[in-house]
Formats: C-alpha cells, structure tokens, sequence
C-alpha cells in the first residue's frame, strides 16, 4: 500500500504574503508529502471544499494581516459542519501568543509563528496525523 | 451493494474522494468497490490535456469547464503533476488557475502526483477516469505533465487528445516534433494573441499537412486566449466533433480498447508488485537473492524466474 | 584610475602578503567559514585592494554628488543640507485611530507622514464588502471614501508635510481622495507634496496586492503620471518598489535588478503613450529595502542611482532632474524576530545606516515589535529615536559618500551592476518584463532564494540570533498595540449614512461617466476625481473598473 499524507495549503482572506507558505508547501513536499496549494484570496467555502475533493489528511493555514481569529475559525468552523473530524488543522503567520489557546479550542491544533524552522512542522504533522 | 459505492454513484463528494483515495493508494479496500462502480461507467468522454509547462493548460481546461458547465454537463478534472523523485512529494499547483470552479457542485477537481509512474500519468488515473465517469461526469478532462517527447501516455486513456502550444516558446515546436505533437487529436495554439502567433499556427499546420496526407481526419489547428475565454466554444465543438467522427468511423470502441487494455495492465501490475514486494511471504526470498546477485552467485534472470515460480504456483 | 605599475606592485605585496602571513594564519586557525558568501551568493575575498577596482575611472563612473551618473549622490550637499525624511509607516484600525498616531509621530519628530491601509483598502473593497470579513483596520487604517480621508488628516497640515501612500491596485482612486480632501481645505493642488506607491509590476512580482490584470493597470499609472505632470507637480505618482521583492524573499542583487527594471518598464510605457520623458521622469521615485549586510545594502543604492541615470539618458532625457534616482527607504521587516524582540532594535539600526550611508531621502525604521503585531507607541518611538541618533550623533552625515573610495565597496558596486545587466538580458531573452513575469520568472527567482536562505537557518549554516542559536526560554514580555474594538462597527454605520445622506443621483451618473472613460482611451483621473468629490465610495468606484478591467489570477509558482 502506498499512502502520501495529503496536505492542503490555504491563504485565507485578503493576505498576499505567501513567501512562507510556499516555503513550507516545498518543505512538507521534501518531506514527502503531496500538497495541493490553493492559492490566494481562499473563503472558508473554497478552502473546504477543496479539502474534501483532495481528501487531505491536512489543511494549513497561512495568515499574516491579524485577521486569523475571523478567518481560521471560519475554515474550521465549516469543516465541523461538513463532519470533516479526520483532518489535522495547522496555521501560521502573525499570531500573537495570547490568540493561541483561543484557536486551539476552535479546533487548529498546532499554531506555527515566526522562526518555527520549517522539520518542526513536517515533525508535528507526521506525529499528529489521523491515520 | 456497498455503502460507500452507492454514495459516490450518487456524486456525494466526500465519497467520491475517499474511493480515489483508496484507489491511488492501492488499499485493499478499493478492488471490490470499483468492481462495485465499474457496471456504470463508459459514458463520460475523456479529454486528455498536454502540452509544455507556461502553455496555459490549466487556464484552458478552467475556460473548458465553464463553457461545459454553461451546456449543463458536469465535469471532472484530473490534474497531474510530477512526484519527486527523490522525497516522493509533490507540489500540485494546478488548482490555482481554476479557483472559479471551486464552489460549483457540478465540477470535481482532484490533484495527482504521478509518484513514480513515467509517461506523464499517475497509476491509478484509469480507476479516477471510472469514478469520476461512474459519479455521472459528463466530461473528464485529464491534465498530464507533459514536458517533452516521453509524457505520451495521455493517448492511452483519452478520447479525445489535445496538444496545447503557445507563441514565442523559440523552437519549442520543432523539439516537441516527436513524441507529443504526433498525439494530438487537436491542436490548440493557447495564448494567441502573443507575438508569433502566425507563425506558431503555420508550424503546426504544415505539421499536420505532412502527418495528415492520405488520412480521413485532418487534425484541426485551432487558437485560444484562455485567460480571456476566446475560442473555446470553437474548441468544445471540435471536441464534440471529434467524438462523432470517430464513431462515424467505427474506431470509437477501439480507442476505448486501448483504454482497457492499459487499465488492464496496470491493474496487473501493481497487483504483482504487491505480491512480491509488499507482503512479507517474499520478503526473506527478495533479500537472499539481492545477495546472491551481488556476490554474483547467482544472476537476475534466474533470481526472476525464482520469484515468478514461486508467485505463479 | 591607478598607475600600472603601482598597481603590479601592489598585486605582488598582497600575494607575498598572502603567502607570508595569511595562509599561514588560516592554516593554524582556519576561517570562521569555508567560504564567504553575500546574500546574493557573490564570494566576498578576505580582503580589497586597488587591483580589484584597475579599471575605475574616477570622472567617468564615479563623479560628484548631484552630478550625472550621480553614484555619490543626487544632490551636491545632501545630508549636509539636509536630512532624509523621517517618514514611518503607520496606520491601524479607523481613521479616527490613525490619525492620533500621525499627530504623536509629528509631535515626536517625524519629517513626513507615510499611510499604511487595511487589506479590504488596499483591494479596493469598502469595510461592509463580504471579502473585508475579519480584516477591518488589521494591518492598517480603513479607507472607504472621501469622508475617512477627512477625517484621517483631520488637524494635520497638508500644506506644510508630505504624504506617501502606500497603495497599488486602487491607487488612482485614494490619490483622488487626498487630492480632493485637500481642495475642499483650500489648498491648491500645486501645494501638495506626496507619493503614491502606484507600481503594479511588483504587486504581481512579490506584494500580490494586484486587482487588475496588467495592461489596464499599465494604464491607469500612466493617467496618473500625466495627472500629475500637468497639475500636481510636487507629487511623485508612483514609488517603483523593490523593498517587496525583497521581503518575499529575493536576494540583494535580484531586488536591484527587478526594481529598476520595472522603472524602464515604466517609463517605456508612458513613452509610448506619448508623454515627453523630461516631464514625468522627475517625480518618479523609487524604494528600497535596507537588510542586513551593511556594505552590500550601501553598494546597492550606489549601483542603483548609477543605473537608472545611465539607462533615462539612453532613453532619451535631457534634464538631469530626469536622470537622478530619489527614493525612500524601509529597514528589512522580514529580518526582524518574534524571539527576543528588543534586539530587533539592533537589527533596524544597522539596516538605517546602510540607508544613511548609502545616501537615502526618506528612511522608516522598523518597530522591535514588527514580528507580534503593528508598532505600540513606545516601540514606534525608539524606532524614530533610532533615525533621530544616527542624524544627530554619529556624524556619518558630516561628509557625502564617505564609502566612495573603499577598494570594497566601489569593488561590490562595479559588481552588482553587472549583475544587474545580466539579469536584465535574461528578461529581454524572455521576451521582456510583461512576458517574464506572465512566465513566472521573477516569482521563481524569488521563491528559490527564498527557500534556500530558509534551508541555510534550518541547517544551522546561517544564525539568526534567538531563533536558532542564543535562544532564551524567557516569555516575550513588552506591550502589544491594541486596537479600538469598536472601530469596525463605526465604520461600517458611517458607511451606512453616507450613502443614505449624499446625493445619490449625481454618484450613479459619476460613475457611469467613470464607466464610459474607461472602456474608451481618455485619461481616467478626472472622472475618478467626481466620483470621489460625490462620495462614491472606494468599493464602488473599484467596481466599475473591475467590471470593465476584468480581474487578475495568477498561477501558482514556488
């Protein structure tokens, strides 16, 4: 049986700083995962959506504008509605420490800020993946 | 009938994914769910897309899908992309070009890695082309990677082949004589309102002049500017135009032969590489005679007929 | 520039040099590093000599301040005479917000006033458009009409200070909005001074922060330059940017070559479409990122201002005016740590020297909490102290150029130019900017030098300090900028009795008019202007042209 962890790597909203998720996209796809980028200016619905066509194992979210509280709790949010419960969800950016706890409960399991190198992330995914 | 079969027969989404999934990972689960959906397939018609990289293929098939959408079919869309070969990895990027498509019920997009298959397609393509034909897609449409003169194999799964260039790629043409522009079923000069154009077209006319003597079908050349959506009404009729033809001439049923008999020995295939490499029965056999061989003790034609003998009992 | 035989000399000292007590030093203790390498790749040799700079020939391509190819500098007594701009980039939340920020910056010193827009702004979307979901007043100050811009200068002397904006897809449009501000003050346009980023071409290289696909863009910027040419003389109508470029990850010598390659492109353009180079080529300004390494940054700005003056002469000017490269600059956000966030005042200050050095008009330093959210006060201030130090006591500003000479430095800007040349060759083979970029060009370029400066921190082979060497396991401790939560809700209510209380009729048929000029070849400002004296709003003047411009998608390039 060959299985890939599939991973979805979504920029939500109006941002347009991708340098660092395209960053990740090409470590993750070094660590031998298949990643399907979606590219900017993703809604919830978009992003969703492209997560059960793909059947990722993963969404990502990638946000540097502070609107990651609205934003990550929109995509996870509609995922609990569409009964996706297998899928990690993961975010990055600029999140200030104190916004962590509060997006953990919404259902983003691992928050990834500034000067995370990029193994702590591939780690984190293969440990905490759903089989 | 199973579950999981029923739902994807009625297009449920999720459903539809899981069943590729289990496919393209070759999970033991897939063979009887496939064998579940196989009665209702053979409708849909298969597109094959290629050309270089820069040629706007992804673009295109958007602009296709739309105007399919606008005729009321419904369409799947199969974009592959290379898998590295040393992480095994992939960085799928098609999806960008067809952000339009992304909330529309009646289109399913799905991103593939080849992981290890050469020719430009990935293993289990031919199981994704039934799903998605079985789920009630109209229209499959099959982006390759199809970088240069080995990447052919689209032609063993589609209908329909289309080979997309564009203006101003230098001599692209003549290093893509042969291999790929022999494929084509259609030429499509995409990015038409570059500079070269002209030229482009008259490149792949005089091709076709010289391929196309003496036959009944000569090989339409036509232009696009996708991100503008021109021509692709033209070519969706072309499409369609192509698919008579071939029944007209009775070589319909024996294109989707070929299909089958790649589908066939694939299927094949990864079922003996199962058999010998990935259950563990064989395992102690494999190892011993890899060290053989490189004591040349024994040599890889014989260590080959060992392994056969022992499968085939 | 050098005696021949003084030259062969001096070669033959640094080669017994090198035998006699260099090689014989590194043998015992070797270097920190097999080899040195810049940002941008290029091998930095252990030491600079006269032989590496032979062929400089003092008249011709170095020359004196304010004189043509004006590698020392533009003007003869630069900060002699007088000193950059302070300008920091600010804005937050609503108008209101940011408008007390601009009064505490003045108040503290700054020089000139810079505005930084929230996303749905810089989209041109009003705050109650669905995409503005979450993103009110985030990464800066919401604009959705005439009435915002009021309030936001609302007590600032516009007369006396200039403004930058910066803005790109919507630029013509919130230009309008200042412009119109300022006539219903009474201040004439020839009184305003100002810039406007206005340069699409990075947007679609490295900001994204694009709307329409390139040819109308194209278009619109060169309205703008002929706007500003004809009645707005004291404004600079677009800010070519290579300060972006940098941030998405290029390396030094890739954002030298983009970014004054974008300027030819620019001026060819409004060339063609008839415009006489003296009159628009002297209000095009440029800006540029200050990183790290001090002498590459330094050599940079040199080989910049040598370039674009060889390149407009080539081109055809005649007023040296056209010729000379003003620009402003900003210390590398992206350099800058969420880990031990004082240090980060370290960083911008090395990064404002290089600009100092190298000869900057206009300089925003960094606050050390860049990489946490947008500038508390206090961090806004050290960052302006940081400016107002090197002005008034490091005395780099006491002679001009004072690294013109250095074997190194003429040495790296002989260098980066020809760097720069070979890339533009590379674009020319691609079939030139428009095509390059439709080709991914500069996106891959950049994608890779960003991927590999990562790999090299994550590999340990390049520290960044308390990130992944001289950690501390201390939690950040220093105040974080909070902002009005009620600000969204007043924005999107003042929207609301804007539209009911302004006069309807004359906005649909200003529209329309704006409508019926862009789908014909008319210069589009004036008609952008009515909109926005009737109080159309940004979202809705943004929609007619969207409607007939079309938007741009790009494809997905790493």
């Amino acid at each position: 049986m060959e299985r890939k962890i599939r991973v979805l790597v979504a920029k939500p909203g109006l941002d347009g700083h991708d340098r660092g998720a395209k960053i990740v996209a090409r470590a993750l796809r070094d660590a031998g995962m298949e990643v399907i980028y979606t590219g900017l200016h993703q809604t919830a619905e978009m992003i969703v959506e492209a997560a059960i066509q793909e059947d990722v194992d993963v969404v990502g979210l990638s946000l540097l504008s502070g609107a990651h509280m609205t934003l990550f709790v929109d995509v996870t949010r509609f995922m609990k509605k569409k009964g996706m419960t297998n899928v990690l969800v993961v975010g990055g950016g600029i999140i200030p420490k104190e916004d962590v706890p509060k997006l953990k409960k919404e259902g983003i399991c691992g928050v990834f800020g500034p000067g995370t190198p990029c193994e702590e992330i591939v780690d984190f995914i293969k440990k905490n993946v759903k089989k | 009938m199973n579950d999981l079969a029923s739902k994807v027969l009625k297009g449920d989404p999720r459903s539809i994914a899981r069943l590729i999934t289990l496919a393209e990972n070759n999970d033991p689960k897939a063979a009887k769910l496939m064998k579940n959906i196989y009665p209702f397939t053979g409708k849909a018609h298969v597109i094959g897309i290629t050309g270089v990289m820069g040629s706007g293929k992804s673009t295109l098939i958007c602009e296709l899908a739309r105007e399919y959408r606008k005729q009321g079919k419904k369409v799947g869309i199969i974009a592959i992309d290379p898998t590295s070969p040393f992480s095994g990895g992939a960085l799928l990027g098609d999806r960008v070009r067809m952000t339009d498509l992304a909330l529309d019920e009646g289109v399913f997009i799905r991103s593939m890695g080849t992981r290890g298959m050469l020719g430009g397609l990935a293993s289990a393509v031919y199981d994704v082309v039934e799903i998605l034909d079985a789920s009630g897609k109209d229209i499959v449409m099959v982006e390759t990677v199809g970088v240069g003169q080995a990447e052919v194999d689209v032609i063993k799964i589609a209908d329909t082949t289309l080979v997309v260039v564009v203006p101003g790629l230098g001599d692209s043409i003549q290093t893509l004589k042969a291999g790929i522009m022999e494929i084509a079923d259609i030429y499509v000069v995409n990015k038409a309102d570059r500079p070269g154009m002209e030229q482009t077209v008259a490149e792949v006319q005089s091709l076709v002049d010289i391929s196309c003597s003496g036959k009944d079908r000569k090989t339409p050349v036509l232009t696009t500017v996708a991100k503008e959506n021109k021509g692709t009404k033209e070519l969706v009729d072309e499409i369609n135009k192509h698919i008579l033809f071939l029944k007209k001439i009775k070589q319909f049923e024996d294109k989707r032969r070929l299909r089958y008999e790649a589908e066939l020995v694939e299927i094949i295939r990864k079922r003996l590489m199962n058999l010998i490499f990935d259950e563990k029965k064989l395992e102690d056999t494999i190892e011993r005679l890899l060290d053989q061989i490189s004591r040349k003790e024994v040599d890889p034609y014989t260590a080959a007929e060992e392994i056969l003998g022992k499968i085939l009992k | 520039m050098f005696d021949k035989k003084e030259l062969e000399k001096i070669k033959q000292e640094k080669d017994k040099w090198e035998k006699e007590s260099y090689f014989k030093t590194i043998k015992k203790q070797p270097e920190r590093k097999e080899k040195f390498e810049n940002l941008s790749s290029n091998e930095i040799k252990n030491l600079y000599t006269p032989s590496d700079i032979s062929n400089l020939d003092y008249i011709k391509n170095v020359g004196f301040p304010g004189d043509y190819p004006f590698l020392r500098g533009v003007y003869p007594s630069m900060h002699r005479g007088r000193l950059w701009t302070m300008r920091q980039f600010a804005g937050f939340g609503s108008a209101e917000e940011t408008n007390q920020r601009y009064k505490y910056l003045l108040e503290h010193g700054e020089t000139g006033l810079s505005v930084a827009f929230d996303y749905p702004t810089l989209y041109g979307y009003d705050t109650d458009h669905p995409m503005s979901r979450g993103e009110f007043g985030k990464c800066g100050v919401a604009v959705s009409s005439l009435q915002d811009m009021e309030i936001l200068f609302k007590d600032i002397p516009i007369d006396k200070v200039t403004t930058s904006m910066t803005i790109n897809g919507p630029a013509a449009i919130v230009w309008g909005f200042y412009i119109a501000n300022a006539e219903n003050r009474g201040i004439s346009k020839d009184v305003i001074g100002g810039t406007i980023q206005n340069d699409i071409l990075k947007e679609y290289i490295a900001q994204k922060s694009y709307i329409f696909p390139p040819e109308p863009s194209m278009r619109l910027i060169v309205d703008t330059f002929e706007y500003g040419s004809k009645y707005i003389p004291r404004w600079n109508t677009i800010s070519i940017s290579g300060y972006h470029i940098r941030e998405a990850g290029s390396t030094a010598v890739q954002e030298l070559a983009f970014t004054v390659g974008d300027g030819i492109e620019y001026v060819k353009w409004a060339i063609k479409r008839g415009l006489k180079i003296d009159n628009f080529a002297p209000r095009l300004s440029f800006f540029f990122n200050a990183h790290n390494d001090l002498f590459e940054e330094i050599a940079k700005y040199r080989a910049a201002r040598r370039i674009w003056a060889k390149e407009i002469k080539k081109l055809g000017a005649k007023n040296p005016r056209s010729m000379l490269m003003r620009f402003h600059t900003q210390t590398a956000g992206c350099s800058l740590t969420a880990q031990q966030p004082e240090i980060n005042i370290v960083r911008v200050t090395i990064q404002a020297l290089a600009a100092v050095i190298g000869g900057t008009q206009s300089l925003h330093t960094n606050s050390m909490d860049e990489a946490l959210a947008l500038p508390s006060e206090k961090a806004v201030r050290i960052a302006l102290r940081t400016q107002q130090i090197i002005a008034e006591e490091s005395d780099v500003t006491d002679t001009i150029d004072p690294l013109g000479g250095s074997y190194y430095i003429e040495w790296l800007t002989d260098e980066m130019e020809e760097q720069t040349y070979k890339y533009w060759d590379r674009v020319e083979k691609l079939g030139g900017v428009l095509s390059a970029i439709e080709k991914g060009f500069y996106q891959r370029e950049i994608a890779n030098a960003a991927y590999k400066y990562q790999k090299e921190i994550d590999d340990n082979k390049r520290t960044i300090v308390g990130v992944n060497n001289y950690q501390i396991d201390e939690p950040v401790d220093i105040p974080i900028l909070k902002m009005d939560e009620k600000g969204e809700e007043r924005q999107i209510n003042r929207l609301k009795k804007l539209r009911e209380n302004r006069d309807n009729n004359k906005v649909m048929r200003n529209l329309e008019r704006l409508r019926k000029a862009a789908e014909g070849d008319e210069n589009m400002m004036p008609f952008i202007l009515d909109c926005v004296h009737s109080y159309a709003t940004l979202g809705e003047t943004c929609q007619v042209l969207r409607d007939v411009f079309g938007e741009y998608e790009e494809a997905a390039i790493y």
